[in-house]
């Protein structure tokens, strides 16, 4: 059954009066030039801000979905486009750099308490594969009967207002081009400024919304029918933006003791939002919800949430789901969330998902740091990347107990559903206790969230219209006497905002100490010489640095033990922000973050020498003239192939594509067999691997192969190459060998280097003659 | 056995009581049925929506009448002050316009200022009587 939109009494605006955009035609902002390799400058988006008008942003979902694509050596199914400009998955290195885009959108909640901050972080965050940037509201905002203004600093969020979110659209729109995707910004429609804050989100560019007047009245004590009927409007204007809305039902799932137990209460909680959101005018594919799978491990969390994923998919089978990880049982460890948001995945792929969204998995020990978001954005990336196409081989089997288990909870939600009617309603049943009770209905612990249809905040802020009421706007919910002179009601005033965006009145700042202009000021010399830094996790050059520490005591003596290392360490503010037993006497696991005082100056560093290297014609012109064999291998006792295969394989890139011969011994080659190959072979180089570095048996080893060839005589006629991820040129040159490879080397960089050396070799052999 | 494991069968023995009705319809008929009582549930909510307003949804359409919030919030307290807010805030700034031959802007922010509201009351007190 498809759902009809009822229209019943409320006017409807016509086809010839529906708003279009009048005299002034917002432009995307493409007047600040953002270069790759500068950090974005919040002042240059605060400049002319108040002129800058966005156009509207109706919901964009990624381009090429349900095509199946080749990238790289695969195949995928799950797909999207790709991007411009990316940060591929560190595993991608095996696979040439390769960085497949899920078909979903992926959402990043992003929130430090001042935005010109936010900004960067979104701009790392597009980089890594997010494409929908919800950003949280500061404490306290639901309750303020008005939209705020200006820039003053939020706790666990920013305020939402017209500067804030014109400023990070109009950086969105710089980043969105950077990457070549367009970017979905994100905010809130709820407490007692609803419709207002849903005009300002239409007006502003804002794509997608959480609204839902079920959390105001549960979670925000605000009065039901106030919520109510404000929330009629506020939908009824998302409709016209062409925002996505999300649900809020995923709260019960946070706020019930006994989370698995509140799944037919969960699909309730939709159910009534998504049908008075159809009612209100929103598109079925512009309605989402908000589905968290409702537990963890260590219950056997698959088990329990995948009948309810698959329940909640055929009872919404025309809506787009949201699929949000579980945080109710999140501790400090962001590991255990990274887990459980991993196993989340699953069931959204196994099922399905439209959005995937993700929680930094910091958010159980602080306002998510700028790592994190891209951490939890990756961990999306990288499990959706690897389920690609599982539904291909892995089939839901409906037949046994998880058939029955979805019945059974579509069943009581209908229970539930019948018991609203019977005790005479939604209002009568939010004032009975009904919801988020923790029992699994239709059993009841008596410990849900009663609200009175009288009380609340807003209580006395419902007027009756009267017959001659009117609105002159364009978009308007419910009852509405247009004089008959005027076609569409914004006649009678020119148009309205939605139709002439040049009437939006812009406020710039309301509290002069409180502002984005005075946190500038105090931190100026950051912003005026690019080149001095701090390590920062949230705000710009906060100083944050984090130590892990594995101290061999207790619990309660590891903390004040990592306290005092902290301090004689030099930080400031030293706090544990984790701490897990290993075992109550063997250790403690620690991770304390703490505050640097000083500055570093990118100018006065000294770096290691960037080495050039030869093109690759240059490379195959020197080999074919004058062909060059090596002898590789592992030394050592140490069996990885991985790193040094991809050095010498042609299909890798490796130095055998530019007419380099080797002979490859394998791993745990001896050091004396390495060298015998060398001179049999009259080898031109050794490449040793050597991944173990314990006790610095790497260059232990490097040592060792260096006078082995001393002994034998070839040391002066032969090139001499030590590589692996914990290798340290200078410490290789040390150790005896001609050059050290490290992490992130490639074949051009090793064949660059032979062809220069053995010319150098060449060259003082000559001179010595 | 546990007060809680009593609670369990007695609530499993309700959800076997209460599913009766339920318990030969087809998924598609449960799928229906979920619906229609949703349906029902909120019609009374949108009803309430069509038949009031409030300060919020006023000062959403004084916004989109090119005030500012903090001039939107002036004119809805002088509209709630005055009693109008049943014929709309936007209606009275409306209006007052028209009778004054003032633009919106320039008859919205005189209320905001607290001037014209005797006009406004005179203008609908005539439309009452």
């Amino acid at each position: 059954m498809k759902h009809d939109v009822d229209v019943h009494d409320c006017k409807e605006i016509s086809e010839s009066c529906r708003p279009t955009m009048g005299s002034v035609q917002p432009a995307r902002e493409t007047s600040i030039p953002l270069d790759i390799n500068e950090r974005l400058d919040v002042r240059k988006i605060l400049d002319g801000l108040e002129n800058y008008h966005s156009p509207r942003r109706p919901w964009h979902w990624r381009e090429g979905r349900g095509e199946p694509r080749k990238i790289g050596s695969f195949d995928y199914l799950e797909t999207s486009e790709s991007l411009e400009n990316s940060v591929p998955l560190p595993g991608s290195r095996g696979f040439g750099f390769i960085d497949p885009q899920p078909d979903c959108v992926i959402t990043t909640e992003i929130a430090s308490g001042r935005f010109e901050d936010d900004i960067r972080r979104m701009r790392m965050a597009a980089w890594n594969g997010a494409d929908h940037i919800m950003v949280i509201r500061t404490a306290g905002q639901s309750h303020i009967d008005s939209l705020l203004e200006g820039t003053t600093q939020g706790i666990g969020g920013i305020p939402v207002t017209r500067k804030q979110c014109r400023a990070t659209r109009r950086a969105l729109d710089l980043i969105e081009d950077e990457v070549g995707r367009p970017i979905n910004y994100h905010s809130y429609v709820s407490g007692v400024a609803g419709p207002d804050i849903a005009v300002m989100f239409v007006e502003e560019g804002v794509s997608g919304v959480h609204q839902d007047p079920q959390y105001n009245v549960l979670y925000r004590n605000i009065n039901m029918l106030r919520s109510f009927v404000d929330a009629c409007e506020s939908k009824k204007i998302i409709a016209y933006g062409g925002q996505l809305q999300i649900d809020g039902a995923h709260n019960a799932n946070a706020t019930a003791m006994e989370a698995w137990k509140v799944m037919p209460e969960l699909m309730v909680q939709h159910a009534i939002n998504t049908m008075f959101s159809l009612k209100c005018g929103i598109k079925p594919e512009n309605i989402a919800l908000s589905s968290v799978p409702p537990t963890a491990p260590p219950a056997p969390c698959m088990r329990l949430d995948l009948p309810y994923a698959v329940a909640l998919r055929d009872f919404f089978r025309d809506y787009k789901i949201r699929a949000q990880q579980n945080t109710k049982y999140m501790e400090s460890e962001t590991r255990e969330a990274t887990v459980t948001h991993t196993l989340n995945m699953v069931i959204s792929r196994l099922t399905s998902v439209d959005i995937q969204s993700t929680i930094t998995p910091d958010e159980g020990r602080n306002v998510p740091w700028h790592y994190f978001n891209i951490n939890a954005v990756n961990t999306a990336r990288q499990s959706l990347n690897g389920l690609d196409g599982i539904r291909e081989m892995v089939d839901i089997n409906r037949d046994g107990s998880l058939g029955e288990r979805v019945r059974e909870l579509k069943e009581r939600a209908i229970l539930f559903m019948e018991e609203i009617l019977e005790v005479g309603g939604y209002f009568s049943a939010v004032e009975e206790g009904f919801f988020i009770d923790s029992a699994e209905y239709p059993e009841r612990k008596g410990d849900g969230i009663p609200r009175e249809l009288k009380g609340g905040i807003g209580a006395d802020s419902l007027f009756k219209r009267s017959e001659d009421y009117f609105a002159p706007v364009s978009v308007h919910f419910g009852y509405n006497n247009i004089p008959d002179q005027f076609e569409c009601a914004s006649d009678a005033i020119g148009g309205d905002t939605f139709q002439d965006p040049s009437k939006i009145q812009f406020i710039d700042e309301l509290d002069e100490y409180d502002n984005v202009n005075v946190r500038i000021a105090e931190k100026q010399k950051y912003y005026d010489n690019p080149n001095l830094i701090r390590p920062e996790v949230e705000f710009m050059a906060d100083g944050v640095v984090v130590l892990t520490l594995m101290l061999p005591c207790d619990r309660r003596h590891a903390e004040a033990a990592s306290l005092v290392i902290g301090e004689r360490m030099g930080l400031s503010d030293c706090e544990v922000i984790h701490c897990q037993v290993m075992h109550p006497a063997e250790g403690t696991y620690i991770e304390m973050k703490g505050r640097i005082d000083f500055d570093i100056d990118l100018s006065k560093l000294e770096l290691p020498e960037v080495i050039e290297t030869l093109s690759e014609a240059e490379i195959r012109d020197d080999v074919r003239e004058r062909p060059m064999t090596v002898v590789a291998g592992t030394v050592g006792e140490d069996e990885h192939s991985v790193g040094l295969k991809e050095i010498l394989d042609i299909k890798h890139g490796g130095i055998e594509g530019f007419g380099i011969r080797y002979h490859y011994l394998g791993t745990s080659v001896p050091i004396e067999k390495i060298v015998d190959a060398a001179i049999e072979t009259n080898a031109d180089a050794i490449l040793a691997s050597t991944i173990i570095s314990h006790h610095d048996i790497h260059y232990k080893n490097m040592r060792k192969i260096a006078d082995t060839c001393i002994e034998k005589g070839i040391r002066d006629r032969i090139i001499l190459v030590g590589g692996g991820t914990q290798v340290v040129n200078e410490l290789a040159v040390d150790a005896g060998m001609d050059v050290g490879f490290g992490r992130g080397s490639r074949g051009i960089d090793v064949a660059s280097f032979l062809v220069k050396r053995r010319r150098e070799m060449l060259k003082e052999r000559n001179d010595a003659c | 056995m546990t007060d809680r494991d009593n609670r369990e069968m007695a609530a499993d023995a309700t959800f076997a009581e209460r599913r009766r009705h339920l318990a030969h319809l087809s998924d598609e008929e449960l799928y229906t049925l979920f619906w229609e009582l949703t349906e029902e549930v909120v019609e009374p909510l949108l009803q309430a929506g069509r038949e009031y307003t409030t300060p919020a949804i006023e000062r959403s359409i004084l916004l989109r009448m090119g005030f500012s919030s903090l001039e939107a919030q002036a004119i809805v307290r002088g509209v709630i002050d005055h009693g109008l807010m049943g014929r709309g805030a936007g209606h009275v700034v409306w209006k007052v316009s028209e009778e004054l031959g003032l633009s919106i802007r320039e008859s919205g922010l005189a209320l905001a200022e607290g001037k014209h509201w005797d006009v406004a009351a005179r203008l609908f007190d005539e439309v009452a009587s």
